[in-house]
Protein backbone atom coordinates (compact mmCIF):
# COMPACT_ATOMS: atom_id res chain seq x y z
CA UNK A 1 0.00 0.00 0.00
CA UNK A 2 1.61 3.58 -0.67
CA UNK A 3 1.39 6.36 1.56
CA UNK A 4 -0.89 8.55 -0.76
CA UNK A 5 -3.32 5.44 -0.33
CA UNK A 6 -2.95 5.56 2.85
CA UNK A 7 -3.49 9.15 3.23
CA UNK A 8 -6.39 9.01 2.07
CA UNK A 9 -7.65 6.16 3.89
CA UNK A 10 -7.09 7.95 7.04
CA UNK A 11 -8.64 10.89 5.60
CA UNK A 12 -11.93 9.26 4.36
CA UNK A 13 -12.05 7.42 8.15
CA UNK A 14 -11.65 10.96 9.90
CA UNK A 15 -14.44 12.80 7.85
CA UNK A 16 -16.53 9.59 8.29
CA UNK A 17 -15.98 10.52 12.11
CA UNK A 18 -16.26 14.21 12.29
CA UNK A 19 -16.51 13.91 16.83
CA UNK A 20 -13.01 11.86 16.30
CA UNK A 21 -11.62 14.53 14.07
CA UNK A 22 -12.91 17.39 16.79
CA UNK A 23 -11.48 15.75 19.25
CA UNK A 24 -7.78 15.64 17.68
CA UNK A 25 -8.49 19.53 17.11
CA UNK A 26 -9.88 19.82 21.04
CA UNK A 27 -7.10 21.73 23.32
CA UNK A 28 -6.87 18.11 25.08
CA UNK A 29 -4.47 16.90 22.22
CA UNK A 30 -3.96 20.04 20.97
CA UNK A 31 -2.19 21.57 23.99
CA UNK A 32 0.21 18.72 24.55
CA UNK A 33 0.81 18.11 20.83
CA UNK A 34 2.58 21.82 20.74
CA UNK A 35 3.97 21.20 23.72
CA UNK A 36 5.97 17.79 22.10
CA UNK A 37 6.69 20.12 18.72
CA UNK A 38 8.08 22.78 20.52
CA UNK A 39 10.31 20.76 22.45
CA UNK A 40 11.66 18.58 19.46
CA UNK A 41 12.57 21.86 17.89
CA UNK A 42 14.54 22.84 20.63
CA UNK A 43 15.85 19.62 20.88
CA UNK A 44 16.90 19.89 17.29
CA UNK A 45 18.08 23.56 17.11
CA UNK A 46 20.01 22.21 20.67
CA UNK A 47 21.89 19.77 18.47
CA UNK A 48 22.44 21.93 15.67
CA UNK A 49 23.83 24.66 17.64
CA UNK A 50 26.13 22.83 19.90
CA UNK A 51 27.18 20.69 17.20
CA UNK A 52 26.82 18.05 19.76
CA UNK A 53 28.01 14.38 18.19
CA UNK A 54 25.21 11.60 17.27
CA UNK A 55 27.17 9.54 20.45
CA UNK A 56 26.21 11.92 22.64
CA UNK A 57 22.94 13.13 21.46
CA UNK A 58 21.50 12.32 18.39
CA UNK A 59 18.90 14.89 16.92
CA UNK A 60 15.27 13.50 16.49
CA UNK A 61 15.66 13.54 12.71
CA UNK A 62 18.49 11.19 13.12
CA UNK A 63 16.63 9.19 15.74
CA UNK A 64 13.07 9.21 13.47
CA UNK A 65 15.79 7.72 10.26
CA UNK A 66 17.40 5.16 12.39
CA UNK A 67 13.76 4.06 13.56
CA UNK A 68 12.64 3.56 10.12
CA UNK A 69 16.18 2.02 9.11
CA UNK A 70 16.25 -0.44 11.68
CA UNK A 71 12.17 -1.16 11.53
CA UNK A 72 12.86 -4.27 10.77
CA UNK A 73 14.87 -4.95 13.75
CA UNK A 74 13.10 -2.85 16.20
CA UNK A 75 9.43 -3.64 15.27
CA UNK A 76 9.94 -7.33 16.52
CA UNK A 77 11.62 -6.74 19.86
CA UNK A 78 8.28 -4.09 20.24
CA UNK A 79 6.02 -7.19 19.83
CA UNK A 80 7.62 -9.15 22.28
CA UNK A 81 7.99 -6.17 25.05
CA UNK A 82 4.53 -5.36 24.18
CA UNK A 83 3.10 -9.41 24.41
CA UNK A 84 5.35 -9.67 28.01
CA UNK A 85 3.67 -6.21 29.34
CA UNK A 86 -0.58 -7.56 28.16
CA UNK A 87 0.20 -10.99 29.60
CA UNK A 88 1.17 -9.87 33.00
CA UNK A 89 -0.98 -6.94 33.05
CA UNK A 90 -3.91 -9.10 32.21
CA UNK A 91 -2.49 -11.51 35.06
CA UNK A 92 -2.37 -8.72 37.49
CA UNK A 93 -5.68 -7.42 36.47
CA UNK A 94 -7.76 -10.91 36.85
CA UNK A 95 -5.34 -11.89 39.96
CA UNK A 96 -5.74 -8.65 40.92
CA UNK A 97 -9.46 -8.57 41.22
CA UNK A 98 -9.73 -12.01 42.30
CA UNK A 99 -7.51 -11.67 45.28
CA UNK A 100 -8.80 -8.69 45.91
CA UNK A 101 -12.58 -9.82 46.44
CA UNK A 102 -11.43 -12.61 48.69
CA UNK A 103 -9.69 -10.49 50.68
CA UNK A 104 -12.90 -8.60 51.35
CA UNK A 105 -15.08 -11.44 52.29
CA UNK A 106 -13.36 -12.00 55.25
CA UNK A 107 -11.33 -9.50 57.62
CA UNK A 108 -9.34 -12.52 58.55
CA UNK A 109 -7.93 -13.42 55.09
CA UNK A 110 -6.85 -9.84 54.21
CA UNK A 111 -5.62 -9.18 57.56
CA UNK A 112 -3.46 -12.23 57.12
CA UNK A 113 -2.37 -12.07 53.71
CA UNK A 114 -2.30 -8.59 52.80
CA UNK A 115 0.83 -7.77 54.56
CA UNK A 116 2.15 -9.96 51.71
CA UNK A 117 0.93 -8.40 49.22
CA UNK A 118 2.60 -5.12 49.97
CA UNK A 119 6.20 -6.93 50.76
CA UNK A 120 5.41 -7.87 47.01
CA UNK A 121 5.44 -4.65 46.44
CA UNK A 122 8.35 -3.04 48.28
CA UNK A 123 10.78 -5.81 47.45
CA UNK A 124 12.36 -4.18 43.96
CA UNK A 125 11.47 -6.04 41.30
CA UNK A 126 15.77 -5.48 39.88
CA UNK A 127 16.79 -7.59 43.16
CA UNK A 128 14.35 -10.49 43.04
CA UNK A 129 14.39 -10.63 38.96
CA UNK A 130 17.74 -12.95 39.20
CA UNK A 131 15.67 -15.10 41.20
CA UNK A 132 12.56 -15.69 38.88
CA UNK A 133 15.21 -15.56 36.31
CA UNK A 134 17.10 -18.60 37.47
CA UNK A 135 13.77 -20.23 38.80
CA UNK A 136 12.06 -20.20 35.37
CA UNK A 137 15.10 -20.25 33.13
CA UNK A 138 13.90 -23.10 30.98
CA UNK A 139 11.00 -20.10 30.41
CA UNK A 140 12.84 -16.92 30.05
CA UNK A 141 9.46 -15.64 28.55
CA UNK A 142 7.58 -16.56 31.78
CA UNK A 143 10.04 -15.25 33.93
CA UNK A 144 9.30 -12.01 32.04
CA UNK A 145 5.92 -12.07 32.93
CA UNK A 146 5.99 -13.02 36.66
CA UNK A 147 8.54 -10.18 36.98
CA UNK A 148 6.07 -7.66 35.24
CA UNK A 149 3.57 -9.10 36.94
CA UNK A 150 4.77 -8.71 40.25
CA UNK A 151 5.37 -4.72 39.77
CA UNK A 152 1.58 -4.15 38.09
CA UNK A 153 -0.28 -6.36 40.59
CA UNK A 154 -0.52 -4.27 43.70
CA UNK A 155 -2.01 -0.75 42.06
CA UNK A 156 -4.74 -3.06 41.40
CA UNK A 157 -5.29 -4.59 44.85
CA UNK A 158 -4.75 -1.60 46.55
CA UNK A 159 -7.25 0.30 44.66
CA UNK A 160 -9.71 -2.39 44.04
CA UNK A 161 -10.00 -3.31 47.79
CA UNK A 162 -10.82 0.31 48.91
CA UNK A 163 -13.29 0.00 46.18
CA UNK A 164 -14.95 -2.56 47.55
CA UNK A 165 -14.92 -1.18 51.33
CA UNK A 166 -15.67 2.31 50.15
CA UNK A 167 -20.31 1.56 49.90
CA UNK A 168 -22.31 4.15 50.77
CA UNK A 169 -23.35 2.87 54.00
CA UNK A 170 -27.13 3.77 53.42
CA UNK A 171 -27.25 1.25 50.65
CA UNK A 172 -25.43 -0.88 52.67
CA UNK A 173 -28.29 -1.30 55.03
CA UNK A 174 -30.50 -1.36 52.64
CA UNK A 175 -29.57 -4.40 51.27
CA UNK A 176 -29.32 -5.88 54.74
CA UNK A 177 -32.96 -4.77 55.09
CA UNK A 178 -33.97 -6.30 52.03
CA UNK A 179 -31.85 -9.52 52.79
CA UNK A 180 -29.54 -9.88 50.24
CA UNK A 181 -27.51 -12.63 50.12
CA UNK A 182 -23.50 -12.36 50.50
CA UNK A 183 -23.33 -12.98 46.32
CA UNK A 184 -25.82 -10.39 45.38
CA UNK A 185 -24.08 -7.94 47.96
CA UNK A 186 -21.02 -8.15 45.69
CA UNK A 187 -22.19 -8.57 42.49
CA UNK A 188 -25.38 -5.73 42.91
CA UNK A 189 -23.52 -3.51 45.34
CA UNK A 190 -19.54 -3.78 46.29
CA UNK A 191 -18.44 -4.10 42.32
CA UNK A 192 -19.86 -1.76 40.47
CA UNK A 193 -18.93 1.17 43.78
CA UNK A 194 -15.57 -0.35 43.40
CA UNK A 195 -15.83 -0.04 39.42
CA UNK A 196 -13.56 3.41 39.80
CA UNK A 197 -11.40 2.33 41.71
CA UNK A 198 -10.59 -0.83 39.90
CA UNK A 199 -10.07 1.39 36.97
CA UNK A 200 -8.16 3.94 38.46
CA UNK A 201 -5.65 1.03 39.24
CA UNK A 202 -5.73 -0.32 35.96
CA UNK A 203 -4.34 2.45 34.73
CA UNK A 204 -1.73 2.66 36.93
CA UNK A 205 -0.33 -0.59 36.85
CA UNK A 206 -0.67 -0.45 32.55
CA UNK A 207 2.31 1.97 32.94
CA UNK A 208 3.96 -0.17 35.68
CA UNK A 209 3.57 -3.21 33.38
CA UNK A 210 5.64 -2.24 30.83
CA UNK A 211 8.09 -0.69 32.99
CA UNK A 212 8.23 -4.31 34.90
CA UNK A 213 8.75 -6.33 31.65
CA UNK A 214 11.76 -3.29 30.39
CA UNK A 215 13.56 -3.86 33.83
CA UNK A 216 13.31 -7.30 34.12
CA UNK A 217 14.58 -7.50 30.54
CA UNK A 218 17.52 -5.47 31.20
CA UNK A 219 18.18 -8.03 34.41
CA UNK A 220 17.55 -10.85 31.88
CA UNK A 221 20.27 -9.51 29.94
CA UNK A 222 21.72 -10.92 26.56
CA UNK A 223 20.58 -14.44 27.24
CA UNK A 224 17.18 -14.94 26.26
CA UNK A 225 16.67 -16.11 22.65
CA UNK A 226 13.47 -13.44 22.12
CA UNK A 227 14.55 -10.50 23.00
CA UNK A 228 12.68 -7.57 23.37
CA UNK A 229 13.53 -3.62 23.37
CA UNK A 230 15.54 -3.62 26.74
CA UNK A 231 17.76 -6.03 25.05
CA UNK A 232 17.68 -3.70 22.05
CA UNK A 233 19.07 -0.53 24.06
CA UNK A 234 21.84 -3.20 25.59
CA UNK A 235 23.23 -3.69 22.49
CA UNK A 236 23.03 -0.63 21.16
CA UNK A 237 24.52 0.80 24.06
CA UNK A 238 27.38 -1.85 23.92
CA UNK A 239 27.96 -0.85 20.32
CA UNK A 240 27.74 3.09 20.91
CA UNK A 241 24.81 3.49 18.41
CA UNK A 242 23.17 5.64 20.13
CA UNK A 243 20.57 7.07 18.03
CA UNK A 244 18.96 3.38 17.75
CA UNK A 245 18.79 3.40 21.62
CA UNK A 246 17.13 6.54 20.93
CA UNK A 247 14.82 4.86 18.78
CA UNK A 248 13.96 1.87 21.06
CA UNK A 249 13.11 4.38 24.26
CA UNK A 250 11.03 6.42 21.68
CA UNK A 251 9.14 3.36 20.90
CA UNK A 252 9.09 2.11 24.51
CA UNK A 253 7.45 5.66 25.32
CA UNK A 254 4.85 5.30 22.92
CA UNK A 255 3.63 2.22 24.09
CA UNK A 256 3.45 3.52 27.73
CA UNK A 257 1.28 6.31 26.21
CA UNK A 258 -0.70 4.47 24.15
CA UNK A 259 -1.25 1.84 26.98
CA UNK A 260 -2.62 4.54 29.48
CA UNK A 261 -4.75 6.12 26.50
CA UNK A 262 -6.37 2.95 25.91
CA UNK A 263 -6.54 2.88 29.50
CA UNK A 264 -8.53 5.89 30.11
CA UNK A 265 -10.77 5.57 27.53
CA UNK A 266 -11.95 2.39 28.55
CA UNK A 267 -12.78 4.05 32.21
CA UNK A 268 -14.29 6.85 30.87
CA UNK A 269 -16.71 4.26 28.77
CA UNK A 270 -17.47 2.09 31.70
CA UNK A 271 -18.41 5.32 33.55
CA UNK A 272 -19.78 7.32 31.72
CA UNK A 273 -23.48 7.15 32.46
CA UNK A 274 -22.93 7.91 36.55
CA UNK A 275 -19.03 8.74 37.90
CA UNK A 276 -17.89 12.48 38.25
CA UNK A 277 -14.58 11.24 36.40
CA UNK A 278 -16.39 10.53 33.28
CA UNK A 279 -19.27 13.25 33.13
CA UNK A 280 -19.24 16.29 31.09
CA UNK A 281 -21.01 18.64 33.38
CA UNK A 282 -23.35 21.21 32.31
CA UNK A 283 -23.80 23.59 34.94
CA UNK B 1 -56.26 -3.16 51.94
CA UNK B 2 -56.47 -3.27 55.60
CA UNK B 3 -53.83 -4.51 58.11
CA UNK B 4 -54.31 -6.07 61.46
CA UNK B 5 -50.52 -5.07 62.13
CA UNK B 6 -49.18 -3.93 65.68
CA UNK B 7 -46.14 -2.76 66.84
CA UNK B 8 -45.08 -2.69 70.65
CA UNK B 9 -41.83 -1.18 71.80
CA UNK B 10 -41.41 -1.74 75.37
CA UNK B 11 -38.94 -0.95 77.70
CA UNK B 12 -36.12 -0.85 74.97
CA UNK B 13 -32.62 0.22 75.74
CA UNK B 14 -29.53 1.07 73.44
CA UNK B 15 -26.26 1.69 74.37
CA UNK B 16 -23.76 1.97 71.97
CA UNK B 17 -20.04 0.56 71.72
CA UNK B 18 -19.12 3.99 72.93
CA UNK B 19 -21.00 3.67 76.19
CA UNK B 20 -23.37 6.53 74.58
CA UNK B 21 -26.66 5.67 76.07
CA UNK B 22 -29.25 6.36 73.01
CA UNK B 23 -32.50 4.99 74.41
CA UNK B 24 -33.52 4.40 77.97
CA UNK B 25 -37.06 2.82 78.77
CA UNK B 26 -38.41 3.11 75.08
CA UNK B 27 -41.92 2.53 75.20
CA UNK B 28 -44.01 2.37 72.00
CA UNK B 29 -47.21 0.93 70.73
CA UNK B 30 -48.52 1.18 67.66
CA UNK B 31 -52.00 0.29 66.28
CA UNK B 32 -52.72 -1.35 62.66
CA UNK B 33 -52.84 1.02 59.66
CA UNK B 34 -51.58 4.07 61.99
CA UNK B 35 -49.20 7.36 60.38
CA UNK B 36 -47.08 8.05 63.31
CA UNK B 37 -44.71 11.05 63.59
CA UNK B 38 -41.43 10.74 66.02
CA UNK B 39 -40.12 14.37 66.84
CA UNK B 40 -37.49 15.26 69.52
CA UNK B 41 -34.71 17.27 69.51
CA UNK B 42 -31.40 16.32 67.34
CA UNK B 43 -29.52 12.85 69.02
CA UNK B 44 -32.39 12.06 71.02
CA UNK B 45 -32.16 8.49 69.59
CA UNK B 46 -34.81 8.74 66.34
CA UNK B 47 -33.03 7.08 63.68
CA UNK B 48 -31.89 4.58 66.53
CA UNK B 49 -35.81 3.45 67.06
CA UNK B 50 -36.11 3.65 63.36
CA UNK B 51 -33.15 1.01 62.90
CA UNK B 52 -34.22 -1.17 65.44
CA UNK B 53 -37.50 -1.44 64.18
CA UNK B 54 -36.06 -2.45 60.64
CA UNK B 55 -34.05 -5.22 62.34
CA UNK B 56 -30.32 -2.74 61.31
CA UNK B 57 -29.54 -2.91 64.73
CA UNK B 58 -29.82 -4.74 67.88
CA UNK B 59 -31.78 -3.53 71.21
CA UNK B 60 -29.23 -3.90 74.58
CA UNK B 61 -32.26 -4.82 76.31
CA UNK B 62 -35.99 -5.04 76.16
CA UNK B 63 -38.80 -5.99 73.83
CA UNK B 64 -39.62 -5.53 69.94
CA UNK B 65 -42.97 -7.53 69.39
CA UNK B 66 -45.23 -7.03 66.01
CA UNK B 67 -48.63 -8.48 66.65
CA UNK B 68 -51.64 -8.76 64.27
CA UNK B 69 -51.38 -11.70 61.79
CA UNK B 70 -47.76 -11.29 60.59
CA UNK B 71 -44.71 -13.82 61.69
CA UNK B 72 -42.54 -11.35 59.74
CA UNK B 73 -44.05 -7.60 57.89
CA UNK B 74 -42.19 -6.41 55.03
CA UNK B 75 -40.38 -3.22 56.41
CA UNK B 76 -39.18 -0.78 53.95
CA UNK B 77 -36.79 2.24 54.79
CA UNK B 78 -36.73 5.64 53.39
CA UNK B 79 -33.14 6.88 54.61
CA UNK B 80 -32.71 10.26 54.83
CA UNK B 81 -30.47 10.63 51.38
CA UNK B 82 -31.98 9.35 48.81
CA UNK B 83 -29.50 6.45 48.76
CA UNK B 84 -29.73 5.36 45.48
CA UNK B 85 -27.22 3.69 43.32
CA UNK B 86 -25.28 6.15 40.95
CA UNK B 87 -24.55 3.67 38.66
CA UNK B 88 -28.03 2.52 37.63
CA UNK B 89 -31.53 4.33 35.97
CA UNK B 90 -34.23 4.95 38.00
CA UNK B 91 -35.58 2.07 37.23
CA UNK B 92 -33.27 -0.42 37.82
CA UNK B 93 -33.06 1.76 41.46
CA UNK B 94 -36.50 1.16 42.42
CA UNK B 95 -36.00 -2.82 40.84
CA UNK B 96 -33.62 -3.47 43.29
CA UNK B 97 -35.64 -4.55 46.22
CA UNK B 98 -37.58 -7.19 43.75
CA UNK B 99 -34.43 -8.25 42.42
CA UNK B 100 -33.03 -8.83 45.53
CA UNK B 101 -36.47 -10.36 46.51
CA UNK B 102 -35.86 -12.94 43.39
CA UNK B 103 -38.68 -12.07 41.48
CA UNK B 104 -38.76 -12.63 37.83
CA UNK B 105 -37.60 -9.68 35.99
CA UNK B 106 -40.87 -8.95 33.86
CA UNK B 107 -42.53 -9.29 36.67
CA UNK B 108 -40.43 -7.01 38.70
CA UNK B 109 -40.34 -4.25 35.97
CA UNK B 110 -43.79 -3.76 35.90
CA UNK B 111 -44.11 -3.32 39.27
CA UNK B 112 -41.45 -0.88 39.67
CA UNK B 113 -42.68 0.94 36.51
CA UNK B 114 -46.21 1.09 38.24
CA UNK B 115 -44.48 2.96 41.78
CA UNK B 116 -42.68 5.07 39.79
CA UNK B 117 -46.01 6.26 38.12
CA UNK B 118 -47.41 6.50 41.45
CA UNK B 119 -44.76 8.62 42.89
CA UNK B 120 -45.36 10.95 39.49
CA UNK B 121 -42.15 10.06 37.79
CA UNK B 122 -43.03 8.24 34.38
CA UNK B 123 -41.05 8.94 31.90
CA UNK B 124 -37.70 9.66 33.86
CA UNK B 125 -37.04 5.91 34.16
CA UNK B 126 -34.32 6.18 31.81
CA UNK B 127 -32.45 8.63 34.40
CA UNK B 128 -29.36 8.49 36.18
CA UNK B 129 -29.70 9.82 39.91
CA UNK B 130 -27.41 12.47 39.32
CA UNK B 131 -29.92 13.87 36.65
CA UNK B 132 -32.42 14.47 38.96
CA UNK B 133 -33.49 17.02 41.24
CA UNK B 134 -33.25 16.76 44.82
CA UNK B 135 -37.13 15.93 45.16
CA UNK B 136 -36.94 13.79 42.61
CA UNK B 137 -34.44 11.48 44.03
CA UNK B 138 -36.75 11.29 46.89
CA UNK B 139 -39.39 10.36 44.93
CA UNK B 140 -37.40 7.60 43.79
CA UNK B 141 -36.39 6.43 46.60
CA UNK B 142 -39.79 6.28 48.42
CA UNK B 143 -41.04 4.25 45.11
CA UNK B 144 -37.94 2.11 46.19
CA UNK B 145 -39.39 1.53 49.09
CA UNK B 146 -43.33 1.21 48.02
CA UNK B 147 -41.99 -1.30 45.23
CA UNK B 148 -41.81 -4.37 47.91
CA UNK B 149 -45.45 -3.61 48.90
CA UNK B 150 -44.24 -3.19 52.44
CA UNK B 151 -46.47 -3.71 55.55
CA UNK B 152 -44.35 -1.10 57.69
CA UNK B 153 -42.82 1.83 55.92
CA UNK B 154 -40.08 3.88 58.37
CA UNK B 155 -38.83 7.08 56.59
CA UNK B 156 -36.07 8.95 58.42
CA UNK B 157 -36.48 12.72 57.58
CA UNK B 158 -37.39 12.21 53.83
CA UNK B 159 -38.53 15.81 52.84
CA UNK B 160 -35.63 17.49 54.95
CA UNK B 161 -33.48 18.91 52.83
CA UNK B 162 -36.40 19.75 50.21
CA UNK B 163 -37.80 23.49 50.19
CA UNK B 164 -41.47 24.20 51.77
CA UNK B 165 -43.29 23.72 48.41
CA UNK B 166 -42.14 20.60 47.31
CA UNK B 167 -42.10 19.11 50.80
CA UNK B 168 -45.88 19.90 51.19
CA UNK B 169 -46.49 18.40 47.56
CA UNK B 170 -44.67 15.56 48.58
CA UNK B 171 -46.91 14.96 52.16
CA UNK B 172 -50.31 15.50 50.31
CA UNK B 173 -48.99 12.73 48.01
CA UNK B 174 -47.63 10.59 50.74
CA UNK B 175 -50.86 11.49 52.35
CA UNK B 176 -53.43 9.97 49.18
CA UNK B 177 -50.52 6.82 48.70
CA UNK B 178 -50.98 5.96 52.59
CA UNK B 179 -55.03 6.25 52.36
CA UNK B 180 -54.61 3.64 49.60
CA UNK B 181 -52.36 1.54 50.89
CA UNK B 182 -52.38 1.68 54.72
CA UNK B 183 -49.35 0.71 55.86
CA UNK B 184 -47.99 1.13 59.07
CA UNK B 185 -46.20 4.43 58.84
CA UNK B 186 -43.38 5.63 61.44
CA UNK B 187 -42.23 9.27 60.47
CA UNK B 188 -39.37 11.01 61.72
CA UNK B 189 -39.28 14.55 60.89
CA UNK B 190 -37.82 17.68 62.69
CA UNK B 191 -40.78 19.64 61.27
CA UNK B 192 -43.78 20.01 63.55
CA UNK B 193 -46.29 21.29 60.94
CA UNK B 194 -45.40 18.39 58.87
CA UNK B 195 -45.98 15.81 61.75
CA UNK B 196 -49.26 17.35 62.56
CA UNK B 197 -50.51 17.58 59.09
CA UNK B 198 -50.13 13.82 58.25
CA UNK B 199 -50.15 11.68 61.64
CA UNK B 200 -52.68 10.20 63.60
CA UNK B 201 -50.32 10.26 66.28
CA UNK B 202 -47.44 12.68 67.16
CA UNK B 203 -44.84 10.99 69.38
CA UNK B 204 -42.46 13.45 71.32
CA UNK B 205 -39.38 12.39 72.20
CA UNK B 206 -36.09 13.62 74.84
CA UNK B 207 -32.38 13.54 74.43
CA UNK B 208 -29.97 11.75 77.17
CA UNK B 209 -31.53 9.10 77.18
CA UNK B 210 -33.62 9.24 74.41
CA UNK B 211 -37.06 8.03 75.72
CA UNK B 212 -40.94 9.22 75.03
CA UNK B 213 -42.19 12.03 76.65
CA UNK B 214 -45.37 13.33 74.85
CA UNK B 215 -47.59 11.73 72.89
CA UNK B 216 -50.04 13.95 70.97
CA UNK B 217 -53.29 11.91 68.72
CA UNK B 218 -54.67 14.54 65.59
CA UNK B 219 -57.80 13.69 65.76
CA UNK B 220 -58.80 14.41 62.64
CA UNK B 221 -60.14 12.21 60.18
CA UNK B 222 -58.61 11.75 56.76
CA UNK B 223 -59.02 13.08 54.23
CA UNK B 224 -57.14 16.13 55.36
CA UNK B 225 -57.38 18.86 52.42
CA UNK B 226 -55.93 22.06 52.76
CA UNK B 227 -58.30 23.20 54.88
CA UNK B 228 -57.16 22.01 57.81
CA UNK B 229 -53.98 23.36 56.79
CA UNK B 230 -55.30 27.28 57.47
CA UNK B 231 -57.65 26.02 59.99
CA UNK B 232 -57.60 26.99 63.79
CA UNK B 233 -57.28 23.45 64.89
CA UNK B 234 -54.33 22.74 63.26
CA UNK B 235 -52.65 25.79 64.67
CA UNK B 236 -53.69 24.37 68.22
CA UNK B 237 -52.16 21.11 67.34
CA UNK B 238 -48.98 22.64 66.13
CA UNK B 239 -48.74 25.02 69.44
CA UNK B 240 -49.39 21.30 71.14
CA UNK B 241 -46.58 19.21 69.90
CA UNK B 242 -44.07 22.62 69.95
CA UNK B 243 -44.66 23.18 73.39
CA UNK B 244 -43.81 19.92 74.45
CA UNK B 245 -41.10 20.05 71.85
CA UNK B 246 -39.57 22.32 73.33
CA UNK B 247 -39.78 21.14 77.13
CA UNK B 248 -38.37 18.41 75.99
CA UNK B 249 -35.39 20.32 74.73
CA UNK B 250 -34.86 21.57 77.61
CA UNK B 251 -34.84 19.14 79.73
CA UNK B 252 -37.92 18.91 81.03
CA UNK B 253 -39.92 16.03 81.11
CA UNK B 254 -42.45 16.58 83.87
CA UNK B 255 -45.49 18.12 80.88
CA UNK B 256 -47.91 15.62 81.63
CA UNK B 257 -50.06 18.59 83.18
CA UNK B 258 -51.21 20.14 79.62
CA UNK B 259 -50.78 17.09 77.06
CA UNK B 260 -53.21 14.69 76.46
CA UNK B 261 -51.71 11.22 76.43
CA UNK B 262 -53.03 9.26 73.69
CA UNK B 263 -53.68 5.15 73.82
CA UNK B 264 -54.37 3.56 70.66
N1 LIG C 1 -23.03 4.20 65.53
C1 LIG C 1 -23.06 4.94 66.64
N2 LIG C 1 -22.09 4.80 67.56
C2 LIG C 1 -22.12 5.53 68.69
N3 LIG C 1 -23.07 6.41 69.01
C3 LIG C 1 -24.05 6.60 68.15
C4 LIG C 1 -24.11 5.88 66.91
N4 LIG C 1 -25.21 6.28 66.24
C5 LIG C 1 -25.81 7.20 67.01
N5 LIG C 1 -25.13 7.40 68.16
C6 LIG C 1 -25.50 8.30 69.27
O1 LIG C 1 -26.79 7.93 69.70
C7 LIG C 1 -27.57 9.07 69.93
C8 LIG C 1 -28.84 8.99 69.13
O2 LIG C 1 -28.52 9.04 67.78
P1 LIG C 1 -29.61 9.07 66.61
O3 LIG C 1 -28.89 9.05 65.32
O4 LIG C 1 -30.60 8.00 66.87
O5 LIG C 1 -30.28 10.49 66.87
P2 LIG C 1 -31.45 11.20 66.05
O6 LIG C 1 -32.54 11.45 66.99
O7 LIG C 1 -31.75 10.44 64.82
O8 LIG C 1 -30.76 12.58 65.69
P3 LIG C 1 -30.98 13.51 64.39
O9 LIG C 1 -32.30 14.14 64.54
O10 LIG C 1 -29.88 14.51 64.49
O11 LIG C 1 -30.87 12.62 63.20
C9 LIG C 1 -26.72 10.27 69.63
O12 LIG C 1 -26.24 10.81 70.83
C10 LIG C 1 -25.58 9.73 68.81
O13 LIG C 1 -24.41 10.42 69.12
MG1 LIG D 1 -31.39 10.79 62.69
Amino acid sequence: MSWRQLAALFLEFMSSRPSLFKRLLSPDVLAPAVVGILAIIAWDLFVRITNLPPYLLPGPILVLQTLFQDWGELFPSLLITLKITVVAFVAATVLGLAISILFTQSKWIERSFFPYAVLLQTTPVVAVAPLIIIWLKNDIFAALVVCAWIVAFFPIIANTILGLNSVDHNLLNLFQLYRASRWQTLLYLRLPSALPYFLGGLRISGGLALIGAVVAEFVAGTGGSQSGLAYQILMASYNLQIPKMFAALFLIALTGISIFACLTWLSDFLLRDWHESAIKREN
Amino acid sequence: MSHNLTLTLSHVRKVYANGTVALQDMNLKIGASQFISLVGPSGCGKSTVLRIIAGLGRMSSGQLEWGGSYEQPKIAYVFQEAALMPWANVLENVRLPLKLAGIPKYKALAAASEVIALVGLQGSERSFPRELSGGMKMRVSIARALATKPDVLLMDEPFGALDEMTRSRLNSDLLSLWSQMRWTVIFVTHNIYEAVYLSNRVVVMAARPGRVVAEISIDVPYPRTEEFRTSPLYNQYCREVSHSLSAASLGMTDTSSDLQTASI
